[in-house]
């Protein structure tokens, strides 16, 4: 049994979402450059440059790369012969988050009640996802969501009957009615199969892969290359102002579901599509 | 595209008028900052028949939420957020004069008409680009509801802020080819 003490997963913690609130990946720059070449708007062209001037402002200059800084997203996997030390796991999380989201001066987000809306002033609490998986290392993945991309996900619960086309045409629909509202060009996070939550579980899982590769089950890839293809040619570009950009990738994950059911999760991020992990 | 146009708030009728969808812009001068909260306070004040804190007339509103900034920056980011969830309150402040709304993402057809009636336009700021944009925030200060934080209504002074014309005031939009609910 291997110990691991809750003050170096929150240490590290801290470092994630500096680093991801502050630089974009390296895939995600090759992205948008990619984009930028093949882009037929000039101004599709114009608000990708914009995009790749602001990631190097953001890292040279010490500024976040965008002002939502987003729902603190926590997945641990944890080995199951990790041994947890030195306190609890959840409030040293919660102290993580408050001292990035105030020490890299990031924006507080999260208000205590959907209702009340009164702001926590701290960011917390952050959404945190835990696994038990084998082994004696422990994973941690962070991911800072957006809010505008987060309120045009959706999911269907679609019938069997809907089939391969139903399932393609609602992911499509779901990307195409939320225009420029996500700031496109969109990462697409799909959950196909399951139940109701597990497929929700399951796109923003697929927002985690890392940008561009494909999913195992090769009906699965497929899928994501016709439906990067198909949102592609509906016109809405960047920003939804026009242009042949509104995705840079879309990642499907399916899972086995029900004899009555065809449920389908889309999560969509926007194009600061920040996240950073660790192995401990 | 074409040399952007210069523009100094306040915007008086006349030249909003005369703004066309596609237009590239550069905005100077004073924008007011608000955004969900703020705008539901704004209506709740007009509401109460109470005096707004700001002169709508000419104004130019941005939505957004900054972050705060390190101690040598006004912000550290601060880009659009999407607009159509401050399209419920837009028209009754449209009325009031309100001439320009910088935000990101398509607007209700309840807002194109209040911006044809009264001449204001919409205009698109790139959203994810906090960076870029809050290099052009030379001052704020609050206006009020400090309480909101990143929510609070502040006053800005920006220098050719860069945005584009989305919506015109005569309803057209570059928004042509998507569905609004």
């Amino acid at each position: 049994m291997r110990e691991l003490s809750v003050a170096t997963i929150a240490t590290h913690l801290e470092i994630l979402i500096n680093q991801a609130s502050f630089n974009l990946g390296e895939r995600e720059l090759c992205a948008l450059r990619e984009a930028q070449a093949r882009e037929s708007s000039a101004s599709g062209r114009a608000i990708l440059s914009e995009l790749l001037q602001n990631a190097d402002i953001a890292r040279l200059e010490g500024r976040p790369l965008c002002q939502d800084t987003g729902v603190a997203l926590v997945f641990l996997d944890i080995g199951q012969d990790v041994h947890i030390v030195g306190g609890d796991l959840q409030p040293a999380i919660y102290r993580a988050v408050r001292n990035a989201y105030q020490d890299n001066y990031l924006r507080k987000s999260m208000v205590e009640h959907p209702l009340a809306r009164k702001n926590t002033g701290d960011n917390n609490p952050p959404i945190i996802h835990i696994r038990i998986v084998p082994g004696e290392q422990v994973r941690m993945r962070f991911a800072a969501k957006g809010g505008g991309c987060e309120n045009m996900s959706r999911i269907g619960m679609l019938t069997p009957s809907a089939g391969r086309e139903g399932v393609m045409d609602f992911i499509v629909r779901t990307v195409c009615e939320a225009g420029g509202n996500p700031c496109p060009p969109v990462v697409v996070g799909v959950g196909l199969g399951g139940n109701f939550e597990k497929s929700a579980m399951l796109a923003k899982e697929a927002l985690m892969r890392p940008l561009g590769d494909h999913a195992e089950r090769e009906d699965d890839a497929e899928m994501e290359r016709e439906l990067l293809a198909r949102i592609n040619a509906e016109g809405h570009g960047p920003m939804g102002l026009g242009g042949t950009t509104t995705a840079l990738a879309v990642h499907v994950i399916s899972h086995p579901c029900h004899i009555a059911s065809l449920p389908v999760a889309v999560n969509i991020d926007c194009h600061s599509h920040r996240h950073a992990e660790v192995i401990l | 595209m074409s040399e952007p146009i210069k523009l100094t708030t306040p915007l008086t009728e006349d030249q909003t008028r005369v703004l066309r969808a596609g237009d590239q812009i550069r905005i100077s001068g004073v924008v007011y900052t608000a955004r969900d909260a703020a705008h539901k306070r704004l209506v709740e004040l007009l509401d109460q028949k109470q005096p707004l804190p700001f002169d709508m007339d000419g104004a130019i509103i941005y939505y957004v939420g900054p972050t705060p900034g390190a101690p040598d920056q006004v912000f550290g980011a601060a880009g659009p957020t999407t607009s159509y969830r401050m399209d419920a309150y837009a028209p009754r402040l449209i009325a009031l004069g309100l001439r320009g709304m910088i935000g990101k993402g398509n607007r209700s057809p309840e807002v194109v008409d209040a911006m044809k009636q009264h001449g204001a336009v919409y205009f698109a700021a790139t959203g994810g680009a906090g960076a870029l944009l809050a290099k052009c925030i030379v001052k704020s200060e609050t206006v009020a509801w400090d309480d909101l934080g990143a929510e609070a209504l502040r006053r800005l002074e920006v220098v050719n802020f860069p945005v584009v014309v989305a919506i015109d005031a005569e309803g057209t939009s570059l928004y042509g080819n998507q569905a609004m609910e």
